[in-house]
């Protein structure tokens, strides 16, 4: 497991969990269909599951893997909650572009 | 048997009033406040017997609060006033016809609820209670009841509501900050806590905001006149004739004697504020129109110069303003009530469609003349008493502020019979005054009544009032 | 005993005033003036028992009732003090009161309001008795403006007529500015005195010598003498005086002629410890009073309503009164008084007897040749006339001589002003007796045809009064003075008797001189060569100037009273608008912010999770960089 530190280097892991953030927070502002949005929430949760990981190891601490799975655990259960939710907007607006969905107007 | 009696009557009065029905309701209301007013008598029987009717109760332990109600000299003339007065108002109102009237006669007496509240309340969250609860019945007596277009009045209302609201919350603040300090919000705990300079200053200020509109104080009385002018008859009066006196009362009750030191340290500028509040008033209303902003404008310059008076710090200053803030009551009600009879028969409130009335009735120009004059101070009336003694006490404070605050008694007497002449001399016009009626003579003549009584012999409220604010005054001047 | 007689003295009229108020209407004309005139007359009778009293044991009477009004420092009582000087203005004022009053009930007889007009006129009896009665200056002070509200009341008494109301409102507005002025006096002497009643205050005064060089009491005394000047009608608060003869003439006898109008010569002659002490506000006094004097001399020159001559010939002469009181001569001016009550009350209810004659008629140029047709009334104020002249042995002579040689021992120029206004006054008043009663009728036939002399209720005050300004000088001959011998007490001090020298003598002769000069140019111009005052729009020159009062009315409204209204219509328009506007603003900024605010909460998601990205980041941002 060292190893695997010693020849990538902590700092790169550092690197692709931002940008995977990154990606998935430009995703998120950028494209306006809400499953795609979905997708890129899932990618920045992942990024910070990585990161943990990452840091698990690095501090030989296996709490971070638990925080982990209990994160992904919590995160299908989330998508699964969040998709059916999509769904009956589609069922009633026949369209999950985020910009129709403006009934939350204050 | 406690002064809590009487809120007790008087509520009780409201709820009896409500459910009599239309038909009965005024009477109803008028039978407990003449009840409440055999109950402040009494009161002040036991108050001048040196019998304690002090009423105290835990109410809520944790924040450490009570139900107080204090007697004195100062309370005891309140509520004589507040009972009085509210017993006027009611049976001045009989002749007019109100629409559900359950709801009207029972708000009036709510209304004399709080306010006697108000007067009485020795905590200051019961204070502030009753202070916040005497707005919502007069807000709803101006809004349903009040005169002119609908859309108008509801715009003035709700400014008055806002505006009076607002002044509260910076109260309840400083009753917070004080709470912290103190422990209890009890009068007697308030005025023994020690504040330093900057802190009895911002506490002062807060007050001072709640009051200034209350009262009210140039520059904060913008509400006023559209409010008077729109509310009806009963609701002016007893916003001018009362409600106002609750700011003046408070501020002799709270303001000065919790932040003496901020009050010795501004007291030019307080001083200057108010009697500016009189010059401002007055010429303001020499070119009113409409004779219930006149009167609204006169009667600012009237309370201008009493809170004056007590921010002047001295027991002259003060007990010139209690006696003022009493004779302004009545002889402003009459002053309203009068509006209120030409409106009756004329159905107007501008002046210059009146004219010609005292050809047509020379007792109610008589009676309305004798008001007036006492609202401009003559000598003999009771208002006279009260403006020399303020006059008197300003002037120990500095010459320039009795020169200024002086000018009332010109300006005063200008408007006044500009008005008085125009109203009510002159051919008769093409409208017909009914001649007044019995009722409504028995109102001019309670007033007149009271007015020339303590005019002559001030010496009953005097010996009432004087121990009380002597109390104050210590307190005010201790280190 | 004398506690009960001196409430009686006080509240007859005021009895009277109730009576009249209540039942007057249903009692009738005649029993609401003999009631009237009765309760005025039981004044009088009481005042008469007071002098007697006095004039026995020589000691004032002082009755307390109760405690009024209370200070700090000090109490102010309800209590009333029959002195000399108080006793002296009590019997003229109901003595010529009670005259007035009989009058009144013939001369009032047409009017329907004839009660109310009792009511007042017993109303005003009343208040004058508490002014003139007060022990202290604050019961003195309701007096005070107790007359001044009366004044207002008979002013504007035909209330029907918006002009005669504009003249009654002047009255008292004026009356009020000079108020002001007396009660910040009041304030002065209660701050350094801690008292307001007469006696103790002449104590205070006089044994305090280290008050002497305070400068407040200067002042004090200045804001009385202001005070007075607004009662008495002195420059620059005059100008009511001439539009109160807007009143039924009645009441510009007692009101505008001999009582209310000398309260400031009371009240300055009651205080005269005080301005003895302050030479600066006597000679402010003395000038004032001169100066009024004259300029009101010169416009009644000219004037061509036989009232406003009147008028103007009482403020001058107040002015004369102002000018002796000035000088420290109080017994002089309190003797001028005396005299002037006498002889103007008498022209007045004769100008009264002559326009109830013309139904109305005011106008001198509309007169003339009065006197076949009413000798009684000529011939009573032929003899008031002789006397406001100056002419020996009339009640004016002794007493207007003696001011002016007052004044000729203290100031030789305030002597050379106050002659010639009284040759002004010789001039004007021969000048109305001339138009009026001389040469032929100039009004219409309808008027000749009903000339007529007054009835008895008329005449007999006028002989009384014509009789009393012809003698009324014997009460305080140069040398040997009863009235000076009288007010000793009062003031404190043994009166030193005249020394009537060759200086007295020629002062006389010049007055004497002085004033026949001035019937004389009367003389000549309206008998001789028979000229008229000309008609309003043929004024012009000098004539206009004095015609027209030398526009004083219209420089106050333009100073005073349109300036305020602008301020008025200032504050009203702008002011309040801006006040009421900045609240305003306060709860539409409120509204504005919470919509804007509004506007924010779109709906749209990608709008709040780019807001929440960029919060998030700054947070971040702040923490680890700053």
């Amino acid at each position: 497991m060292d190893n695997i530190l010693q020849e990538i280097g902590m700092e790169n892991y550092i690197y692709l969990s931002v940008i995977l953030f990154c990606i998935g927070v430009f995703g998120v502002l950028y494209r306006r269909n809400a499953i795609i949005m979905f997708m890129s929430i899932e990618i920045m949760l992942n990024a910070v599951n990585l990161l943990f990981v990452a840091f698990s190891t690095y501090h030989q601490d296996a709490q971070g893997q638990v925080f982990v799975f209990f994160s992904m655990a919590v995160a299908a259960a989330e998508v699964a909650v969040g998709l059916a939710i999509l769904v009956s907007i589609f069922r009633n607006l026949n369209s999950i572009d985020i910009d129709n969905l403006k009934n939350l107007k204050g | 048997m406690n002064v809590s009696f009487i809120l007790i009557l008087l509520l009780f009065g409201a709820i009896a009033t409500y459910f009599a029905g239309d038909q009965l309701a005024k009477k109803v209301a008028l039978v407990f406040s003449l009840a409440s007013v055999a109950g402040s008598i009494y009161i002040f029987n036991q108050h001048m017997a040196g019998i304690d009717t002090n009423f105290r109760e835990n109410w809520i332990s944790n924040p450490n609060l009570f139900i107080a109600l204090k007697v004195d000299g100062l309370s005891v003339a309140m509520l004589l006033l507040t009972t009085a007065l509210t017993s006027i108002i009611l049976f001045s109102s009989f002749g007019n016809q109100y629409n559900n009237s359950k709801n009207f006669y029972a708000l009036v007496m709510f209304m004399s609820f709080a306010m006697v509240g108000t007067f009485l309340s020795a905590d200051a969250f019961l204070y502030y209670i009753f202070w916040e609860l005497s707005l919502i019945p007069i807000y709803f007596i101006a809004l349903l009841w009040g005169n002119g277009d609908a859309e108008e009045r509801k715009k003035a209302i709700i400014k008055f509501f806002i505006y009076t609201l607002a002044g509260s919350l910076f109260m309840l603040v400083a009753f917070i900050y004080l709470f912290q300090k103190a422990g209890s919000l009890l009068i007697g705990d308030l005025y023994a806590i020690h504040l330093s300079g900057q802190e009895q200053f911002w506490i002062f200020l807060a007050l001072f905001l709640a009051y200034a509109i209350k009262i009210p104080i140039v520059p904060f009385h913008s509400w006023q006149a559209n409010t008077y002018q729109k509310a009806p008859a009963a609701g002016t009066m007893l916003l001018s004739g009362i409600m106002l006196k609750m700011g003046l009362y408070s501020v002799i009750r709270w303001q000065l004697p919790i932040a003496p030191v901020a009050a010795k340290m501004y007291m030019d500028v307080f001083i200057g504020l108010s009697v500016a509040g009189v010059i401002y008033g007055s010429v303001v209303a020499l070119k009113q129109k409409n004779i219930k902003k006149l009167l609204a404008y006169s009667s600012l310059a009237h309370v201008g110069l009493i809170a004056a008076g007590a921010y002047t710090l001295t027991l002259d200053g003060l007990r010139g303003a209690v006696l003022q803030m009493i004779a302004h009551g009545f002889v402003v009600v009459g002053l309203f009530f009068a509006a209120e009879v030409i409106e009756r028969r004329f159905n107007t409130q501008e002046i210059s469609e009146m004219g010609g009335i005292r050809i047509q009735d020379n007792k109610f120009a008589s009676m309305f003349m004798i008001v007036m004059l006492a609202s401009v101070a003559l000598p003999s009336t009771f208002n006279f008493i009260g403006e020399f003694t303020l006059l008197y006490s300003l002037y120990n404070a500095n010459i320039w502020f009795a020169i200024l605050a002086g000018t009332t008694i010109i300006l005063g007497a200008v408007y006044m019979l500009k008005m008085f002449q125009h109203v009510m001399l002159g051919e008769a016009g093409a409208k017909v005054f009914k001649a007044v009626t019995t009722q409504e003579t028995i109102v001019f003549v309670v007033i007149i009544a009271v007015l020339l009584f303590f005019g002559l012999y001030p010496k009953p409220i005097n010996d009432l009032i004087t121990p009380a604010l002597q109390e104050i005054v210590t307190k005010i001047n201790r280190q | 005993m004398e506690k009960k007689l001196a409430l009686v003295l006080l509240l007859a009229p005021f009895c009277g005033f109730l009576f009249n108020v209540f039942l007057g209407k249903k009692a009738g004309k005649s029993i609401s003036g003999i009631i009237g005139t009765l309760s005025v007359l039981i004044s009088f009778f009481a005042t008469t028992y007071f002098f007697a009293l006095l004039q026995s044991t020589g000691q004032p009477v002082q009755v307390d009732l109760f405690q009024w009004i209370s200070l700090e420092k000090f109490n102010i009582d309800f209590s009333f003090l029959l002195d000399q000087l108080s006793i002296l203005w009590l019997l003229f004022v109901t003595g010529i009161g009670t005259l007035i009053h009989m009058y009144s009930i013939s001369y009032m007889h047409d009017d329907e309001n004839m009660h109310k007009f009792f009511a007042y006129l017993n109303l005003f009896v009343f208040f004058m008795i508490t002014l003139v009665m007060g022990s202290n200056l604050l019961i003195m002070f309701i007096g005070w403006e107790g007359v001044g509200l009366c004044s207002y009341l008979l002013i504007g008494f035909w209330y029907k007529n918006q002009e005669y109301n504009d003249a009654a409102k002047k009255a008292f507005i004026m009356n009020r500015i000079g108020d002001l002025g007396l009660l910040i006096g009041l304030f002065i002497l209660g701050y350094l005195f801690h008292t307001l009643d007469y006696a103790t205050l002449k104590t205070s005064i006089l044994s305090n010598s280290a008050v002497l060089s305070n400068p407040l009491l200067s002042i004090a005394a200045l804001c009385l003498f202001i005070g007075a000047c607004g009662k008495s009608a002195q420059i620059p608060l005059y100008t009511w005086l001439p539009d109160a003869m807007a009143g039924p003439t009645p009441v510009s006898a007692l009101i505008h002629a001999a009582t209310m109008v000398t309260a400031g010569i009371f009240m300055v002659t009651r205080m005269h410890f005080l301005f003895d002490l302050t030479p600066y506000v006597q000679d402010i006094i003395a000038i004032v009073g001169t100066i009024t004097a004259v300029v009101a001399a010169s416009i009644g020159l000219v004037q061509t309503d036989i009232k406003k001559v009147l008028a103007y010939s009482t403020v001058s002469q107040l002015g004369l009164m102002f000018l002796a009181l000035g000088l420290g001569a109080y017994e002089v001016a309190v003797f001028h008084v005396i005299t002037h009550a006498f002889f103007k009350a008498c022209l007045f209810l004769g100008s009264g007897s002559v326009i109830h004659a013309l139904h109305g008629e005011q106008d001198m140029r509309r007169m003339g040749g009065l006197r076949k047709a009413m000798p009684v009334t000529f011939w009573t104020m032929m003899i008031s006339t002789l006397a406001i002249a100056g002419i020996f042995p009339f009640a004016g002579f002794w007493s207007k001589d003696e001011i002016l040689m007052t004044a000729f021992h203290g100031n030789i120029v305030l002597w050379v002003i106050g002659s010639i206004a009284s040759i002004m006054t010789a001039f004007y008043m021969f000048r109305l007796m001339y138009l009026t009663f001389f040469q032929e009728f100039r009004g219409t036939e309808e008027q000749k045809h009903h000339l007529h002399e007054s009835p008895s209720l008329i005449t007999i005050p006028l002989i009384i009064l014509a009789f009393l300004a012809a003698i009324g000088g014997l009460i305080s001959l140069p040398g040997n003075s009863w009235l000076n011998h009288y007010l000793e007490p009062f003031f404190n001090k043994a009166h030193e008797a005249h020394h009537l020298g060759a200086t007295e003598y020629t002062l006389m002769a010049i007055a004497t001189a002085g004033a026949l000069l001035g019937i004389g140019i009367a003389y000549s111009k309206y008998i001789k060569q028979n000229q008229l005052p000309a008609e309003d729009s043929e004024i012009k020159g000098i004539a206009k100037v004095l015609y027209n009062k030398y526009y004083v009315d219209e420089a106050y409204e333009a100073l005073f009273v349109n300036p305020l209204y602008k301020v008025s219509h200032f504050f009203r328009k702008y002011v309040e608008e801006a006040v009421s506007g900045f609240v305003f603003g306060l709860g539409k900024l409120t509204n504005e912010i919470g919509n804007q605010g509004k506007s924010v909460q779109n709906g749209s998601i990608g709008l709040y999770l780019f807001a929440f990205v960029i919060g998030v980041s700054s947070i971040l941002i702040y923490l680890f960089l700053v």
